[in-house]
């Protein structure tokens, strides 16, 4: 029996996917270390998208409190906005949204530099010469980007609350002590851990799937844009799947 | 003569394609071998096979005596310590610069301090004749110079078998034939064996103490240079005089396994995880 196209397509990307992480795995633990390449990789995945993460996470803070401001009122309400913007923030716009962004910036790139790689035989002249094209080149951007994903996190976080408390303090003319004391009265170290972890995940994802799909790239300078797109639309679905069943997991 | 790469039945197919159809070839220890054949008739398949960059379909490929096929992950390391390897537009890293590429195999494979590194890169560029680009970055060389570059890379730390996929094609003449000087000298000096791909019947000639013609997935002539010219096979003759028209290009199915692009595929190589 053989499978319709689309389906054995499906399997085989999951089996390319976990067979990646399991190399991952596999090659993490042996030297030689490569800091150098890790700190490089974690410039280009956490330290250059600081602005857009920032610019996103502002904008969505104060798009919260507009709207649970506008909606809040009507139950007579308008006290909680603080915890609801604060909240929503941290277990769970911080992480999905800068997943989304650092998917479409570095994930992109990782599936763009690798395809590069791979159709210019790059990645065959590593093996030839004795390096682990996995070891080399995909372990440092995983954990660069597990690494740096939660620290964005902790950024927007700061910021998306800042944005919540500008829109209500300045525009809706909410009171400020009031509101600062409101944002943190219902949130505990839980809330802010499972936004981080989540973040982790995604970041171990977006760069896993990037990596994989440049590492498969077929067929020339096309293939490389095919594998960029890919690398963007299947760690942007991953992120959106995966979150929701880590939010049930992490209650 | 002891065989240092021994070819037997080797058999490859991509999907539906079939590019390697039972190669049988042996390589002599410190021989200079020349794979001449059309594009695509699987040339650079069969040399990925023999540093294990492909996994046959059936066959085998023993390289002092031990089967490729058959080594494991840690192995195969170990093993390609033996190989230097050049491809055919260089695949030279885009993000070092000249000096750190060639530098690449004797950080990898040797035990050099930096200071015999950056002798011995220097030695290796000087033999191709490039100086003085050490710090350049491969995007601003030309397509010659890279291609010089990636033969510096694959002699540095001094291989027994050296791989060359068409390490002249699309070179100027004389680029060729100072090219071809260094394949011809590394053999005669270091007992290098060489595997050469090429298509340039001149540089066939010039380097190659046997050449080997491969068609349609299978070899279809081996001969010393001055046996081949008088071999009274007609492939091998339209080759040589390079004719548009006969036996070579009669059948289209030639043409077809000519297409047989070599894929990205699985990860690579005769191990999984």
């Amino acid at each position: 029996m053989t499978l319709p196209r689309p389906i054995e397509r499906f399997f085989q990307e999951i089996g390319r996917f976990v067979e990646m992480v399991g190399r991952v795995f596999a090659w993490t633990p042996r030297p030689p270390y490569d800091w150098r390449e890790l700190l490089r990789q974690m410039v280009k995945v956490g330290v250059d998208s600081v602005p857009v993460v920032l610019l996103t996470a502002m904008f969505t803070g104060m798009v919260m409190a507009l709207q649970t401001f506008t909606v809040l009122r009507r139950f007579n309400a308008e006290s909680y906005v603080g915890s609801l913007v604060a909240l929503s923030m941290v277990r769970e716009l911080s992480a999905v949204l800068s997943g989304l962004i650092v998917a479409g910036r570095a994930g992109s790139a990782m599936g763009a530099e690798l395809g590069t790689m791979r159709v210019t035989e790059q990645i065959d002249a590593l093996e030839v010469m004795a390096t682990d094209p996995v070891h080399y080149l995909v372990v440092p951007r995983v954990w660069a980007a597990t690494i740096m994903l939660p620290l964005l996190v902790v950024l927007a976080n700061a910021i998306g609350i800042f944005g919540g408390y500008l829109v209500s303090v300045v525009l809706m003319g909410a009171n400020p002590v009031s509101y600062m004391d409101n944002t943190f009265q219902f949130m505990d170290l839980n809330d802010l851990i499972s936004g981080l972890i989540k973040a982790g995940v995604f970041g171990f994802l977006i760069a896993a799937i990037g990596c994989m799909q440049g590492f498969y790239t077929t067929g020339g300078a096309e293939g490389v844009g095919r594998s960029t797109t890919k690398a963007v639309v299947v760690a942007s679905i991953a992120i959106l799947i995966s979150d929701f069943f880590l939010t049930r997991l992490l209650f | 003569m002891p065989c240092k790469i021994c070819i037997s039945d080797l058999r490859k197919s991509f999907g539906p394609k079939v590019v390697l159809d039972g190669v049988d070839l042996e390589v002599a220890e410190s021989e200079s071998l020349v794979i001449i054949g059309g594009s695509g008739t699987g040339k650079s398949v069969l040399l990925k096979h023999v540093i294990g960059l492909l996994r046959p379909d059936s066959g085998t490929v023993e390289v002092d005596g031990t089967a490729v096929e058959k080594l494991g992950n840690r192995e195969i390391t170990e093993f390609r310590r033996k190989f230097g390897m050049a491809f055919q537009e260089g695949a030279l890293f885009d993000s070092m610069t000249v000096g750190q590429n060639v530098a690449f195999p004797l950080k990898r494979l040797t035990r050099k301090s930096p200071a015999e590194i950056r002798d011995r890169v220097e030695e290796c560029l000087a033999m191709v004749r490039l100086e003085g680009v050490t710090d350049r970055l491969p995007s601003q060389l030309s397509g010659g110079m890279r291609r010089r570059v990636g033969f510096a890379r694959a002699i540095a730390h001094q291989p027994e078998i050296l791989l060359f996929d068409e390490p002249t094609t699309g070179l100027d003449p004389v680029t060729t034939a100072l090219i071809d000087e260094v394949i011809v000298d590394l053999n005669d000096r270091l007992k290098t064996t060489t595997l050469t791909i090429t298509h340039d019947m001149q540089s066939a000639f010039r380097i190659g103490d046997r050449i080997a013609m491969i068609h349609r997935g299978k070899i279809i002539a081996v001969a010393p240079p001055r046996e081949f010219q008088q071999l009274d096979e007609p492939r091998v003759q339209q080759f040589l005089r390079g004719e548009a028209t006969g036996p070579l290009t009669d059948d289209q199915d030639a043409a077809a396994v000519g297409k047989a692009a070599i894929p990205g595929g699985r990860l690579q190589g005769p191990r999984g995880l």
